[in-house]
């Protein structure tokens, strides 16, 4: 039998926007992913020890508060906490151009703007992830 | 790598315990299950089940709050719908369950129903076991909202906990259905909402009209958005535990669960073995008499299972009689 790829969605942040994740979210689900979404205001520490719990393959987190430059070393620090280095983190939403090299380097794996086609995040997953 | 995985779980590693619920998931646990089934049975497993929306998740939350305050660990298993079309799912049930999430005291698993009719996922009972090995006190399981005839989860849990709410269109239809009978407590949630004295007799109408039975159901108010009520659906869930603990009924339903979780396992084995046993070569020629309508698909698989010469069916019963 076929594996599901597990994905958890988050929403960190102060700022009460989540339609965005919940756009993710579904396309996710409708392509064949099992997505576990936890809501508004996760933060960092949360969004690890969920990704703990729930042994996913990846995260995506869903920026528009302009935090991610604090927010992404934070999730970092406690994913290596638990030994969860590997993971495959990527973000998506409002994220300035110049930002995006830094945060690449700091292992997020790739980051979708806004208008980016939920198509384009699948793909990724899929290419990324395909057993 | 999977045995030592076990010795890790029983350890208290929380990352472990993570990936053995996730081959459990998969059916890929066979080892590590064979590690911890014997560690197995301190457990109290309680199910909670009821039509979608009706406030399980908040219950959980809930219930397992009131149980960390007593001191106790509590596993949670939430179920949540694959959908039939593309296999994939959305699992919300934690999202009720935020503020848990960082208690080294629980640990939340969600799982998707992965074509499984009736409430549970077809692992979801060893993904209970496992938790139950790592040693959580009490393991909760919410299972999908489906209303009708959730079971699987009466068979899976120790006690389980039908979730109803006040002024709800299906609510009088779900009981009509035959789900009262599966509940060993019943919570009217949603208590602050207009309709639960309504509820309230109607249900014990209902429980009146049943066939007398050891045990009858004890029916407790609740708001769990508030957490109100939820301690005393915990006490009557405890009496409950402590009537079965006495009479000996905890046992004859573990009992029961042994033989159906052998049956369910036989059942895979079974099929896995005959569709070996079954001759490749004529297999097309056959299926091209049952598209010209020569042949019924039953006549079709008589044939085939007669050609893979197993013994009769019947000719020892007495093998089956377990079932
Ligand atoms: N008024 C009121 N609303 C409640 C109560 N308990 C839960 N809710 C609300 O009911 C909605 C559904 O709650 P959930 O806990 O997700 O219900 P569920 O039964 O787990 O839903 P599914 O898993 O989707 O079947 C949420 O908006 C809750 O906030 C309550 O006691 N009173
Ligand atoms: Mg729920």
């Amino acid at each position: 039998m076929m594996k599901p790829i597990r994905v958890l969605v988050a929403k960190p942040g102060l700022d009460g926007h989540d339609r965005g994740a919940k756009v993710v979210a579904r396309a996710l689900r409708d392509a064949g992913f099992e997505v576990i979404y936890t809501g508004l205001r996760q933060p960092p520490e949360r969004i690890a020890e969920v990704a703990l719990q729930e042994d996913v393959d990846a995260i995506g987190l869903s920026l528009l508060s302009g935090a991610h430059n604090t927010i992404f070393p934070r999730l970092f620090a406690e994913l290596h906490a638990r030994e969860l280095d590997d993971l495959l983190v990527f973000g998506g939403g409002v994220i300035p151009e110049g930002d995006v090299p830094g945060l690449k380097a700091m292992g997020v794996a790739e980051v979708f703007g806004p208008g980016t086609p939920t198509a384009a995040v699948i793909d990724f997953l899929k290419g990324r992830l395909a057993a | 790598m999977s045995a030592d995985l076990a010795g890790k779980v029983l350890a208290g590693s929380r990352r472990a315990l993570a990936r053995a619920l996730t081959l459990a998931e998969n059916g890929e646990a066979a080892e590590v299950l064979r590690a911890l089934v014997p560690h197995t049975g301190s457990a109290r497993v309680i199910g909670v089940t009821g039509p979608p929306g009706a406030g399980k998740s908040t219950l959980v939350d809930g219930l397992a709050k009131v149980l960390r305050a007593r001191g106790e660990s509590v596993g949670i298993v939430a179920v949540d719908p694959s959908s039939p079309f593309t296999g994939g799912a959305l699992l919300g049930d934690r999202l009720r369950m935020n503020d848990l999430a960082l208690d080294p005291g629980v640990f939340i698993r969600s799982m998707a129903s992965r074509g499984s009719l009736g409430g549970l996922a077809r692992r979801t009972g060893d993904l209970v076991k496992i938790l139950d090995a790592a040693g959580f006190a009490t393991v909760l399981v919410e299972t999908v909202g489906v209303g009708q005839s959730e079971v699987d989860v009466a068979a899976a849990a120790d006690a389980t906990l039908l979730v109803l709410t006040p002024g709800m269109g299906d609510g009088i239809q779900a009981i009509k259905a035959g789900i009262l009978e599966i509940a060993d407590a019943i919570a009217i949630n949603k208590a602050d909402l207009p309709g639960a004295d309504r509820l309230d007799a109607e249900l014990a109408a209902m429980l009146a009209l049943a066939p007398p039975a050891p045990w009858t159901p004890p029916v407790r108010r609740t708001a769990a958005a508030t957490g109100e009520g939820i301690a005393a659906l915990l006490d009557a869930l405890d009496d409950f535990h402590a009537w079965q603990a006495e009479t000996g009924e905890r046992a004859r339903r573990r009992a029961r669960r042994c033989r159906a979780e052998l049956a369910a396992a036989l059942e895979d084995g079974i099929r896995a073995q005959v569709l070996a046993a079954l001759p490749r070569d004529g297999i097309e020629a056959v299926i091209a008499r049952v598209e010209a309508r020569r042949l019924t698909p039953a006549d079709a698989a008589a044939e085939l299972l007669a050609a893979a010469r197993l013994p009769e069916p019947g000719a020892d019963g007495r093998i089956l009689e377990f079932y």
